[in-house]
């Protein structure tokens, strides 16, 4: 889960990292008010889930009310890479003297956590990596001896910010890497890092990405409101599916994650492009079948339908019974072509034969099933 | 041979008790495997359909002589669960449980690494293990694998391993073992070691490898094979036409920064050697293929 802006500082500011006094706000006049309690100059920023805010125009100063007044009347309702700005956030604009980067993340193939520091903060820190790999420096960290504040300041000297805030930034980023751990974050990201001209360390930005997993230790509902999904993906999520919104136009049901996305493959390799990703999970009765068709169903997009099934413990049989049950729920629009396979699959397909028609039909392979599908989708 | 599992070992079920527990632990069973205990702090004295309950692994190895451990306790309890393992004296740690926390994950990866180096850890979210014939661990269908060999099969992914064992056997061509390390950030197995296992294994003269998109552990395999695998390998990676950014049912399949692409991960493999089916099926009759050039079937 993605946290927005104004999301991320108030979960630092929790582990009492510095960040500005700010306000998150949805209209001119509440956006007038922040910036009335928080003291000019002061910054309007775009809370939207997408990077590049500034160039498009989502990111103002204003010196006066009647500035805020006409900035957050502008970026309020702005699209920024297509996704529309509701929510402002104003805050209290610093002082910059530098600008650094501090960031921590899994580093998959280590196994530890890493924490990457660079004193060119501000820009994209691939580019920094690509431009002057030597500015970045990287830390290692085992989870369990976690990051004490000796090894962070060796990290800091390595990084060569200015040494008058060493301090400073190894008590805030001790904080962030604490932040990080017990606040169950895949990415905690300052982006800039600033030090102000009073000297002190500062959270210019927040990006933060929490582990959807580890939801059941924390509370994160006000943060879930605030997610960008499409319409497809809230109602197949409302169903417990596994779902992802894609720009084709056959519509593929498959269960188990690796399957789906092999069914995405050979429906490209046959020519035609996927409308989603779904994964039904191991079982498939006919509840979750006819849920699962039901999505599929709703979406325009969609000219064909390939169910990809693989019996496993759930049998060729039960597998076909659930279809079948599921198409006595749902009307579907669009043809439907299966493919079942594994364990019990001749006793399935012979249960799926009697409802065989133009409008359902039964291949034998993964290949062929998605060149049917393809085809059918083309034709409609 | 097999390896990790054979005919030998002797598996503790942690929740057992549990409704997933029951329902696998009892076709484990009946698969022939050798289930010999559960644990459940609550029920210790009581059985599951004559099958023992601990209140931990400790007491189910001194009573048992247990040597592995399979997990089907929900995520928030499953660090807990590991450690409750290990600490028990068990060797071979299975993790079916999907949904595990990754700072977890990434902790007890290293606890274990260094408290209790000789203890290894499958999964967590993983469909278990099974060296057909012998022993299966988990959620994988007995029945769709064919017992011997020549081949070893190691997946990212449960329905896709599934489908590489059913297509062997549909050319009757039978399987050592079969491990699916799972698909989350930080599996307690890797790729690697599992094929430096089959490289070992006298039984095993072919591997089949199915990756997914997200992460670099099929480049980082393509490099071992590379340097060190003398038997074929053949390989399937799930995810060409993922969009990046988005998580495609597993936690760990997700290409982002441009990295993890399956293209990059295919191209990993060929440079390394290794013959890659553009689908699932491909990738059958290429193993097919190796298997009858060298008479191993």
């Amino acid at each position: 889960m993605d946290l927005l802006e104004y999301q991320g500082k108030q979960f630092f500011a929790t582990f009492g990292i510095p960040v500005s006094d700010g306000r998150a706000v949805t209209t001119v006049e509440d956006a007038v008010a922040a910036a009335n309690a928080v003291g000019y100059p002061v910054v309007v920023k775009a809370q939207v889930h997408a990077g590049g805010r500034g160039k498009a125009g989502g990111v103002k100063l204003a010196t006066d009310e009647a500035e805020v007044r006409e900035h957050a009347g502008n970026i309020l309702g702005l699209d920024i890479k297509g996704h529309i700005t509701r929510i402002l956030w104003i805050e209290n604009a610093s002082d910059i003297a530098e600008e650094y980067y501090a960031s921590f993340t899994l580093d998959r193939s280590a196994k530890k956590h890493l924490g990457m520091l660079s004193k060119e903060g501000g820009v994209e820190i691939e580019q920094v990596a690509v431009d002057n790999p030597d500015a970045i420096a990287k830390i290692w960290i085992d989870p369990v001896d976690g990051l004490s504040a000796d090894v962070c300041r060796e990290w800091v000297k390595a990084a060569n910010l200015n040494a008058d805030v060493t301090e400073d930034a190894v008590e805030l980023l001790c904080k962030l890497y604490t932040a990080y751990v017990e606040g169950d974050a895949d990415l905690a990201e300052i982006n800039p890092l600033i030090v102000k001209t009073n000297g002190r360390v500062h959270a210019l930005d927040a990006k933060v990405t929490l582990d959807d997993n580890a939801e059941f230790r924390h509370e994160w509902d006000e943060y879930a409101t605030t997610q960008v999904r499409d319409a497809r993906e809230e109602a197949a999520h409302a169903k417990g599916l596994q779902y992802v919104g894609l720009e084709g136009s056959v519509g593929i049901i498959a269960n188990g994650a690796g399957l789906a996305m092999s069914t995405l493959d050979v429906v490209n390799q046959a020519g035609g492009e996927a409308a989603n990703f779904l994964d039904i999970g191991g079982g498939a009765n006919a509840e979750v079948m006819a849920g699962a068709l039901q999505v599929i169903n709703d979406d325009p997009s969609v000219k064909s339908i390939f169910i990809n099934i693989f019996g496993g413990i759930t049998r060729g049989e039960e597998v076909a019974k659930g279809i079948i049950g599921a198409l006595e729920m749902v009307v579907i629009a669009a043809p439907i072509v299966i493919r079942l396979d594994g364990t019990n699959a001749e006793e399935g397909r012979a249960l799926l034969a009697p409802h065989l028609s133009e409008r359902l039909q039964s291949k034998p392979t993964m290949l062929e099933a998605a060149a049917t599908a393809v085809a059918l989708a083309k034709k409609n | 041979m097999s390896i990790f599992v054979d005919e030998n070992t002797k598996v503790i079920y942690q929740g057992l008790t549990g409704s997933q527990g029951r329902f696998y632990g009892l076709r484990n069973r009946d698969y022939g495997t050798n289930v010999v205990g559960g644990t459940n702090p609550k029920k210790a004295g009581e059985d599951v359909d004559g099958i023992p309950i601990f209140a931990n692994v400790a007491e189910a190895v001194a009573a048992t002589g247990a040597n592995a451990s399979c997990i089907f306790i929900p995520a928030p309890g499953v660090r807990a669960a590991i450690m409750d393992a290990a600490e028990g004296g068990v060797e071979f740690i299975v993790c079916i449980t999907e949904g595990v926390p990754a700072h977890d994950e990434a902790w007890f990866y290293n606890e274990l690494k260094r408290e209790f180096p000789n203890v290894r850890l499958l999964g967590p979210n993983c469909p278990g293990i099974i060296s057909p014939g012998k022993c299966n661990i988990g959620i994988t269908a007995g029945e769709i694998a064919k017992p011997g060999g020549p081949v070893g099969i190691v997946s990212r992914s449960g329905t896709l391993t599934y489908q590489a064992l059913y297509e062997l056997k549909l050319q009757d061509i039978g399987v050592t073992t079969c491990v699916g390390i799972g698909g989350d950030p930080v599996p307690g197995t890797s790729f690697i070691d599992c094929l430096a296992a089959f490289e070992a294994d006298p039984d095993t003269k072919a591997v089949m490898m199915i990756g997914e998109i997200g992460g670099s552990a099929e480049e980082e395999a393509a490099e071992f094979i590379k340097n060190n695998m003398s038997k074929p390998v053949v390989s399937y990676v799930a995810g060409v036409t993922a969009p990046p950014g988005k998580k495609m049912g597993h936690a760990g399949a997700i290409v982002s920064g441009g990295k993890g692409t399956a293209a990059a991960k295919m191209e990993a493999l060929a440079d390394a050697g290794v013959r890659v089916g553009k689908n699932p099926t491909e990738a059958g009759e290429l193993m097919v293929e190796v298997v009858r050039e060298h008479g191993w079937a």
